[in-house]
Formats: structure tokens, C-alpha cells, sequence
């Protein structure tokens, strides 16, 4: 399964549900305010750092880009995709959920 | 009497703080916000900004939108000295939380008529219990 998740950790628990409820060897892809989960040396960091792989967690690099988050700045095994990569998980996948 | 000073206008000054705790973009608060400072400058108050909790996001420098298709708002901040908006504070905790320091932020500044027109940074890095002490001391504040 692939899971979107579009709003700040800091602000909604979409992003900590989204991890609560997702199985191993599922895709979470992190779009519009849902990147900010994936900078490297904030609070929720180390949520992601404890999945150990289980996950595979990508972002939205134009996402990225219009918040002015550098891609170095990303905590260690997160990929970064573009629309055309965004529309590839999506065929990838028998279902997406999209976490709100 | 109340009522004449009311109505007399520009030496009425009240101090206006704009509260700023979402991130651009992905809502239209942020903007919408910016909007209203640049509005309300007009009006000869005595103006703040206060940026916490996913505001501080508001201030990040480098941001590019070509790919999402929305204005990049950001270099509007940078001209907010020039409608004499010169202090915005932004909560040191906030920017913990999210691994961002000074240095992640634009370069925003004013010039100091009252010092010969030196450019002065406008934003302030305050701890939380320091910004507390500022919304308290404000007449109005709007909250974004």
C-alpha cells in the first residue's frame, strides 16, 4: 500500500497515525506540508529513524523545494521523487490511502 | 473626551502584533497574514510580528515554487522595513523543534532613522518566555 501524508508533524498526529497504522514493506510519501517530517535533527526525527527500514519513505522534491528544504537536509534513507516518480508509486500500488 | 480622541486618528497608536504559527503554502493563512501587515501599515500603528510553533517556517531561507505553481511569497518579508515593520520575533524553541537555526532564515533588515539610517536586522530570535512577555504587552493582536 502507499500512504500520502500532506500535513506538518508539528501542527496534526496525520503523520504519527499514518506510521501507527502502516504494515512492513509499505511506501509513505510525504507531500506539501507532510516534507517537514523528513528533515533530519527535529523533534519528530527520530520516528523515522526507529522504523528501521520497514518503510519505505519518500518526498515530494517540488514540495521540497518551494519550503526551501535542501535535500541534504533529509534524515538518512528517504528518496526524493518528482511528479512523474509521484505518479509511479501511485501504479506501483494496488491502493492508496491519503492521509488528511 | 474618548469619543473626539477616537476619531481624531493618527495620534491614536496602538500596538498591533500579528501572531504567525503556520507553515506557507500549504495553507492560505500564511499569506493572508502578510497581506494584512501590508494593509495595516498604512494605518500608522505601532506593528510586530511574531513568528512560532510552524510559522517560523514563514522565514525559511531559498524557497523556489516554480514547481508547485504558487507565488513564492517570501521576498515580501524582506520589504516589510519599508512600511516601518521593523521587528519581527521569532521563538528560538520553535526553530529547535524543527533542527532550523538563524542561519536557515532569510536576511530581513530596516534602516534606523533614528541612528543615521544604519540597516538593522528586523528579526529578533526570542525564547518562548521572553515572546509571552511581548503578546502581553500588545493592545491588539491578530492571530494567523
Amino acid at each position: 500500500m502507499l500512504h500520502t501524508v500532506n500535513k506538518s508533524p508539528f501542527e496534526k498526529t496525520t503523520f504519527e497515525s499514518c506510521l501507527n497504522h502502516a504494515r512492513p514493506g509499505d511506501a509513505v510519501l510525504l507531500i506539501e506540508d507532510g516534507i517537514y517530517a523528513a528533515v533530519k535533527g527535529t523533534a519528530v526525527a527520530d520516528r523515522i529513524a526507529g522504523l528501521n527500514g520497514d518503510l519505505s519513505l519518500y518526498a515530494l522534491g517540488p514540495d521540497l523545494a518551494a519550503r526551501g528544504i535542501q535535500e541534504t537536509a533529509l534524515c538518512d534513507g528517504i528518496s526524493v521523487v518528482d511528479y512523474g516518480g509521484f505518479v509511479d508509486l501511485v501504479a506501483e500500488h494496488d491502493v492508496t490511502q491519503t492521509w488528511l | 473626551m474618548a469619543m473626539e480622541e477616537e476619531f481624531s486618528g493618527s495620534d491614536v497608536q496602538k500596538k498591533f502584533l500579528y501572531v504567525n504559527r503556520r507553515a506557507p503554502y500549504g495553507t492560505i493563512y500564511a499569506l493572508e497574514s502578510l497581506e494584512v501587515v501590508l494593509i495595516g501599515a498604512a494605518f500608522d500603528q505601532d506593528v510586530s510580528l511574531a513568528f512560532f510553533d510552524d510559522g517560523v517556517y514563514q522565514l525559511v531561507r531559498d524557497q523556489d515554487t516554480s514547481a508547485i505553481g504558487m507565488k513564492n511569497f517570501s521576498p515580501t518579508y524582506r520589504a516589510l522595513g519599508d512600511y516601518e515593520v521593523t521587528r519581527l520575533y521569532v521563538e528560538k524553541e520553535s526553530l529547535d523543534e524543527r533542527g532550523l537555526s538563524s542561519d536557515d532564515l532569510l536576511e530581513i533588515t530596516y534602516e534606523d532613522e533614528d541612528d543615521d539610517w544604519a540597516e538593522k536586522p528586523s528579526i529578533r530570535i526570542v525564547e518562548r518566555s521572553e515572546l509571552t512577555e511581548i503578546m502581553a504587552k500588545q493592545d491588539v493582536i491578530l492571530s494567523f
